[in-house]
């Protein structure tokens, strides 16, 4: 005779997603791929610094006016910050989180050392770090003017002139940028693993992509910097 | 063949542990690494001295149980079993260092000894599939599409030495789990607890005290039945799917 017992219900998808080292990794995938869709749009938008100061600053007042008259004025920019630091924020802590076990769970190190991984790969962590200060003075530097040496509102072009003719500035971007390269080099292939894309075909092109994204954007968001430094843009 | 060993010593699980330095002649480069440990072993014997303590069963490379960082490779420098590396892939006069696993999950026993047993509770957790058992079904009953069951053979050769968390920076047993996971839900005689599985051998995962998967790689780089990285992208996927239903 065989007896039938109802299952337990099991939890909500997103306590299981949460509660999980496999879930909370996916949602580092999901808010890591959301932030780079923006630093892709972000790093298109600069390029108009080289067409000329009308150029960018019309671009800039336009970003004010997306969804117009259905949106008031600058609502979808204010969105867009939301959704942005909500994704800095998971993304932040999840990787707190899953770091802290990570480190619990090898307590003790090898006597036989040995390099592991890609540099890429090995400077996750730092690199994040490097990265999340790096917004906080990119934000009072270029939104709201706090440290910018021009520093006048609707003027984006005259203000990325004047931080860009400082060499600390120029520093703080292009380190800051080079960590940006290296954590989409690994970020975006192990976003692909994490969320499930990923497959023995796939892997290649999924690194190749990752490179590509990589130095893109690398390159072209050190390209500003690099325009004033050299006096292209001026 | 002259060797220099430097051995990680320990007594008990709590009892401190450190490298203890040996020197080993007469070593045949054909021998396999567990015989020459079993050389050493002999002569620690004679001395009156205390064995160094290792795993080792079949000594043919399919029962897993020989586990050894060797110079910081699990399993030594071969894509190999410790039992199945040789030691003409040492020079003469080599130092050698052998320490074992290293995992919160599993806990030294003694000297190169540690204790694998959160790997069985994690297969406890799903590992199987519910059926009666009894004779042997015919084997056209059930029909496996070509594909599936090759990837089912690929993730079933997983033997459960824990070389992937020896190797894993974070102690992650993302590679085993994935392995029977992957193993048992592309079959259909696993389907049918296809979710279940992947939501409660995950959390027997997390439960043990394993670490995270950060996709370094090291595990299918050390595993040394060639179980591939994407797997991992492949039980994250059923468990992505579980976790929605």
């Amino acid at each position: 005779m065989t007896t039938a017992t109802r299952t337990a219900r099991h939890p909500s998808t997103l306590a299981t997603l949460w509660r999980s080292t496999v879930g909370k990794k996916a949602v580092m995938a999901v808010t890591g791929l959301v932030m780079l869709l923006y630093l892709v749009a972000h790093m298109l938008g600069n390029l108009k610094v080289f067409f000329g100061p009308d150029d960018i600053n019309g671009y800039a007042a336009w970003l004010r006016t997306i969804g117009q008259p259905f949106l008031g004025h600058e609502w979808f920019l204010w969105i867009a910050r939301l959704a942005l630091l909500a994704s800095v924020v998971l993304h932040g802590v999840s990787a707190y989180q899953l770091s802290r076990r990570d480190l619990a769970a090898r307590p003790s190190k090898y006597v036989h050392q040995r390099r592991r991984a890609s540099y890429a790969t090995r400077t996750m962590r730092w690199g994040g770090v490097i990265l999340g200060l790096f917004v906080v003075w990119h934000i009072l530097d270029l939104t709201t003017l706090t440290v910018n040496p021009v520093a006048e509102h609707g003027h984006v072009y005259q203000n990325i002139v004047g931080t860009f003719g400082r060499w600390y500035s120029d520093v703080i971007y292009i380190v800051a940028m080079l960590a940006l390269g290296f954590h989409i080099r690994h970020g975006f292939w192990s976003a692909a693993q994490t969320l499930g894309a990923n497959n023995a075909r796939r892997d290649r092109a999924l690194k190749l992509t990752a490179n590509g994204l990589a130095l893109l954007l690398t390159a072209g968001f050190l390209s500003v910097p690099v325009a004033v430094m050299t006096g292209v843009v001026k | 063949m002259n060797l220099t060993l430097r051995i990680w010593r320990q007594a008990g699980p709590d009892a401190p542990g450190s490298m203890t330095t040996y020197q080993v002649s007469g070593i045949s480069p054909d021998m396999s690494f567990l015989e020459m440990l079993d050389t050493l072993n002999e002569e620690l014997i004679t001395r009156g001295d205390q064995p160094v303590a290792f795993d080792h069963d079949c000594r043919e490379g399919i029962c897993g149980a020989c586990g050894m960082v060797i110079n910081g490779q699990a399993h030594g420098p071969e894509r190999t079993t410790t039992c199945q590396l040789h030691m003409r892939h040492f020079r003469d006069g080599d130092t050698i260092d052998v320490e074992p696993w290293r995992a919160a999950a599993f806990p030294v026993v003694k000297d190169l000894v540690v204790d694998r047993s959160a790997f069985d509770r994690i297969i406890g957790s799903g590992g199987y599939i519910t059926a009666p058992t009894g004779s042997a079904p015919e084997a056209h009953a059930t029909p496996v599409p070509k594909e599936a069951a090759d990837t089912a053979f690929e993730h079933a050769e997983c033997i459960g030495c824990g070389a992937c968390v020896a190797a894993c920076p974070n102690g992650s047993a993302m590679l085993f789990t994935s392995a029977k996971v992957v193993h048992l839900n592309v079959l259909p005689q696993g389907a049918p607890e296809r979710a279940a599985r992947v939501r409660n051998m995950v959390s027997a995962m997390d439960a043990e005290g394993f670490g995270g998967c950060t996709n370094t790689g090291e595990c299918a780089t050390a595993c040394p039945k060639g179980i591939p990285l994407p797997s991992i992208a492949a039980m994250n996927r059923e468990f992505l799917r579980a976790a929605r239903g």
